[in-house]
């Protein structure tokens, strides 16, 4: 079996936010991380992996030093890493993105693609889905539990309140929750011979079946009209009465702010 | 010259450090009070690879260098003591000599195990009588039939109870050298449950009190013949060549212990508030702190000279002994300021510095004193 699995490099909450003059994230300036939903995914496929023996690449789309999480997907156990990146790829937006990365995985062999609910930075739950549209592969969303049958998946699909037990055939893709299940950490030598591997490198001119129209900063219908730093609340107001008082009390300053 | 560490160390140090949050932390307090022996974060470092750093791939190690073992151990010290000197025993006193001396059915039986973490190490040469004179030897092996026989007992042994595979030197005889008598001493691999071979008391000690630190006992204790490590009479070599390595192991430990204790502080100079201000804002505060800072990069940078020169070098005794005798004087001084600077609180328990300060304290002490340190380093001066 082959799987590959999307990653992508994200800001670690832990830094601080830093933007380009044009609202778009300085992704060279800040301190990073594996996209906590992506390393889910990529654990799910490393137990694939263990359980029934696959082949595992991890493909991400950034900038040159987006190379480090492809590192560090090696360091935890996937075979291959590529990365895709051109100054032409910058600045893209979902649609963008999904049609990137969708023209490299044309490249490539696959029976199962795994990619994170969302990234913590943009947070639009968009580019799973839209690589398999690109690809006309099914898509299984919000993965709680994935196991194969043959040569289909059967996924537990989260919901609010229940799950949904799906079954497809492969190849398709599956977005996963961080919820699915707690990583591995690396090893210390994983993280060395991660290091002596090749890592595939590839530019625009390397995509499969993409117009022009569709990439980068140009090929983007999302135009940002302003991103800030979240600025900090004041002190708030703290009471403490009993539950029907608390009722009550709200209920008035909403009425005197005018919300109800 | 250039300071700046390869991506493969910066993303090493990255795993120890997220390993040492939320694994070892969180239990650092408990292991202190409670004295328990941390065995399921030894157990999660066995599955991680942490307990075979720098033994070769092919003897179930991780084949990193000196430097990604300094490291780990440095990383976990940050936030416990204990659980730095398990790992820096393990690996530098007991895989170390096995990789170096063993035979290579001694690398089979033993080394992958340790290496893997299957199984933990520990060393034996201080006696009652012979800590820093380590010629004082009492414990004697003799040698009847395909047996060597075990009599006398070993002290202060760090993972003493918990490990199951021991270097343990005794004499074997005695030989002539420039016209005088001396004691002959060997080195031997001994098994945990070998008939004849118990623990004595446990050591309730000042700090890295999660540590099992035993007293060993051999009464007539027959272990196989192939089971001397190295060569006859070789012992003392084997304990000395040993212990540089350890040096660099329990350096990283100080150092770790400075670096938590700074860290600590830092953050608690910027909450605590007297007069109005952060006492952050005073400048008492912040030349101590200039100070604290410039020794541990200080210690930081003989220690990973040192274990670079152990990937380099077939002698390092000086600057392993350099880089064990700053770090372990420089943890004990930051970590001291430390409380100090913490007030009332570095003196309760319930503030991580308090432990710190009582775990630094060793490192002046075990692997060669500082005293011993300064012997080597004049020694070397002076040949």
């Amino acid at each position: 079996m082959k799987i590959v699995v999307c990653v992508k490099q994200v800001p670690d909450t832990a830094g601080g936010v830093k933007f380009n003059p044009d609202g778009t994230l300085d992704r060279g300036a800040m301190l990073t991380i594996m996209n906590p939903d992506d390393k889910a995914g990529l654990e799910a496929a490393l137990r694939l992996k263990d359980q029934y023996g696959a082949e595992v690449t991890v493909v991400t789309m950034g900038l040159p030093k987006a190379e480090e999480v492809l590192r560090e997907a090696m360091a935890m156990g996937a075979d291959k890493g590529v990365l895709v990146t051109d100054r032409v790829l910058g600045g893209a937006d979902t649609w963008a993105t999904s049609t990137t990365i969708a023209g490299a995985i044309r490249n490539l062999d696959y029976d199962l693609i795994i990619t994170g609910r969302q990234a913590i930075d943009g947070d639009t739950a968009q580019v799973g889905p839209q690589i398999s549209e690109h690809l006309d592969i099914p898509v299984i969303s919000y993965a709680q539990d994935i196991k194969i049958e043959g040569d289909s998946v059967i996924v537990e699909r989260q919901y609010e309140d229940r799950y949904h037990v799906v079954k497809a055939k492969m190849p398709c893709l599956i977005t996963a929750l961080s919820e699915l299940n707690e990583p591995r950490y690396m090893t210390p030598g994983g993280i060395f011979d991660a290091y002596k591997q090749e890592i595939t490198v590839w530019g625009r001119a390397d995509l499969k079946d993409v117009d022009d129209a569709n990439l980068g900063l140009k090929g983007s219908p999302t135009k940002i009209a302003k991103a800030s730093d979240k600025v900090r609340k004041g002190a708030g107001e703290k009471v403490s009465l009993d539950p029907d008082e608390s009722v009550s009390y709200i209920v008035d300053k909403l009425k005197v702010k005018h919300v109800i | 010259m250039d300071f700046t560490l390869s991506k493969e160390h910066e993303m090493a140090r990255a795993l120890f450090k997220e390993f040492a949050e939320k694994e070892v932390k969180p239990l650092a307090q408990e292991v202190d009070e409670t004295e328990v022996f941390p065995r399921a974060t030894v157990e999660k470092m066995a599955k991680l690879g942490f307990l075979g750093i720098p033994v070769p791939k092919e003897y179930g190690g991780q084949g990193c260098d000196p430097l990604t073992y300094a490291m780990c151990v440095e990383e976990l010290s940050k936030v416990c003591g204990t659980t730095g000197v398990i790992v820096s025993a393990h690996t530098s006193l007991c895989c170390d000599p096995i990789m170096t001396y063993g035979t290579e059915e001694q690398k089979q039986k033993y080394l992958v195990p340790l290496a893997k973490g299957e199984k933990l190490g520990a060393f034996g040469l201080t006696e009652p009588g012979a800590g820093t004179d380590a010629q004082g030897q009492q414990t004697k092996a003799v040698l009847d039939g395909d047996e060597w026989v075990l009599n006398g007992s070993k002290c202060f042994i760090t993972n003493g109870k918990e490990a199951d595979v021991y270097v343990i030197f005794a004499i074997t005889g005695t030989v002539e050298k420039r016209g005088r008598m001396q004691k002959e001493i060997s080195a031997f691999i001994v098994e945990k449950g070998t008939p004849g071979f118990t623990f004595g008391t446990k050591e309730k000690k000042m700090g890295i009190r999660g540590s099992s630190t035993y007293e060993l006992i051999f009464t007539d204790c027959r272990i196989p013949k192939d089971n001397m490590l190295g060569q006859q009479g070789k012992g003392f070599n084997i304990a000395m060549h040993t212990l540089d390595g350890g040096r660099i192991g329990i350096a990283s430990q100080a150092l770790g212990l400075a670096e938590g204790a700074l860290e600590n502080t830092i953050a608690y100079v910027k909450e605590r508030k007297q007069f109005g201000r952060a006492i952050g804002a005073f400048q008492n505060t912040q030349f101590q702190l200039a100070d604290m800072a410039t020794k541990v990069e200080a210690a930081q940078l003989l220690v990973y000279k040192a274990a670079m020169a152990k990937a380099t070098q077939k002698v390092y005794s000086v600057e392993a002994a350099k880089a064990k005798l700053y770090a372990a004087e420089v943890a004990m001084e930051v970590t001291t300021k430390a409380v100090q600077l913490h007030g009332g609180y570095g003196y309760i328990r319930e503030y991580d510095v308090e432990r710190m300060m009582r775990d630094a304290k060793i490192t002046e002490i075990y692997e060669g004193t500082s005293e011993v340190q300064r012997m080597v380093i004049s020694g070397a001066l002076l040949k």
